[in-house]
């Protein structure tokens, strides 16, 4: 295990085995997304409530619903740039961190566009809605921090704090609609209990979030793969693998 | 485990630790700010400030809504099942305004208890469902005695 995570630390040998995954990541994300979406917006029931607007739900709880696992995973490797100063796992956070920025800002935009239709207003200054754009700021500050220091070896651990502190934001974005009276209703699935809707239109939101890791997955290969070659430049590996024109 | 890596996670957990204490004392004496609205309850109780403008929430009272014929004006009670407030609005309501459902309005409490509205929000539950399922659950509710569709059941606003 530990061999394991040793190597996981090692650039060249995540930037070997990531270019494999890459592919499968990729055309999994593709074929589970497109079917996701294309069975939740055309052939999933209607609600009988909201009609056919409630169908933005197939874009915007996957994107809300990675916004947040993206800050989670952002912040276990900022937990191991802290503590075991692993190359690797700060490649990480600088890779996905506007991967995260993107997500959250779809995610507040859908649920504007629903908002409006549904509820009668564009934004209200509830918990849910105000902590989940505290998370693009934060995404925002991760960013903006990590290029307002030169030195990279400083700006890890200070972007790493920054995002360890942030994380605290995640559990008032869970559970700001059980703490709080909100006009964002409670969630529809728990772990506990069966979802509050039917299977016909769970599934399909199941297969576009799924799709989505898959995606998100491939997506940090590819900017990991670019930083680790940026920084890693002057070694021969790099060289080699330049020199072979396999970009 | 590497001792200095020790004492490097202790630290950052303690201060993981420290810092969800802090926040979560500031959220939870900011309560009241956070909440965005009051419930019927609350008002009913004195709890609600008069002539500010604040939020009211909770479920349309069926049976209560009444139009006026000649303007845009709505009367209607707001219920949480506890107690119940009559709310005034003059405008155009949002489309899933109906009886049994949740609603936000922004507005004043005037001295008569009657809630005076400037603007009206939809809030819609967590349930979703076809709408032929949603119209058998309410027949089958019909037979049984009650006329509250499953969907407006009081936990679920």
């Amino acid at each position: 295990m530990w061999q394991f995570f040793h190597k996981l630390g090692s650039p060249k040998w995540f930037f070997g085995i990531s270019t494999r995954f890459m592919p499968w990541l990729l055309a999994g994300g593709v074929i589970l997304l497109m079917a996701g979406v294309v069975w939740g917006l055309a052939f999933a029931p209607e609600d009988y409530l909201q009609g056919n607007s409630y169908r933005i739900i197939f874009i915007h709880v996957p994107t809300a619903f990675m916004a947040q696992s993206v800050y989670i995973m952002m912040a276990s490797a900022a937990l191991v740039t802290l503590v075991w100063r692993m190359k690797l796992a700060d490649v990480f956070v600088k890779a996905v961190a506007p991967v995260g920025l993107v997500l959250t800002f779809l995610a507040l935009f859908t649920g504007a566009v629903w908002g409006k239709p549904t509820w009668g207003t564009w934004w209200i200054w509830d918990a849910r809605l105000t902590s989940m754009l505290i998370l693009m700021f934060l995404y925002g500050g991760v960013i903006a921090l990590d290029r307002a220091i030169n030195d990279e070896k400083s700006a890890a651990r200070a972007v790493a704090v920054l995002v360890l502190v942030g994380v605290v934001n995640i559990p008032i974005i869970k559970y700001s609609v059980e703490w709080w009276n909100t006009l964002h209703q409670p969630a529809t699935f728990k772990l506990t209990e069966k979802p509050s809707m039917p299977a016909e239109m769970w599934v399909p939101l199941l297969l576009s979030v799924l799709g989505l890791y898959l995606i998100f997955g491939w997506l940090a290969c590819v900017r990991m793969q670019t930083e680790i070659l940026s920084r890693e430049q002057r070694t021969r590996w790099v060289r080699e693998f330049v020199m072979k024109g396999r970009v | 485990m590497h001792p200095i890596r020790k004492k490097r996670l202790t630290i950052v957990l303690f201060l993981l630790a420290g810092l969800s204490i802090a926040v979560a004392l500031t959220t939870y004496a900011l309560r009241q700010n956070i909440n965005l609205f009051y419930d019927p309850t609350q008002i009913s109780a004195g709890e609600a400030p008069m002539d500010v403008r604040i939020r009211a929430g909770g479920m349309v009272e069926a049976g209560t809504v009444v139009r006026d014929p000649d303007s845009l004006k709505v009367v209607f009670h707001v219920t949480d099942y506890n107690a119940s407030v009559p709310v005034e609005y003059v405008g155009i309501l949002p489309d899933l305004f109906a009886e049994g459902q949740g609603i936000v309005a922004m507005g004043r409490l005037n001295n008569e208890g009657r809630f005076v509205a400037d603007q009206v929000l939809a809030k819609h539950d967590e349930n979703y469902m076809p709408p032929e399922v949603a119209d058998a659950l309410e027949k089958a509710s019909k037979n049984e005695g009650s006329s509250m569709p499953a969907s407006a059941q009081p936990a679920s606003y």
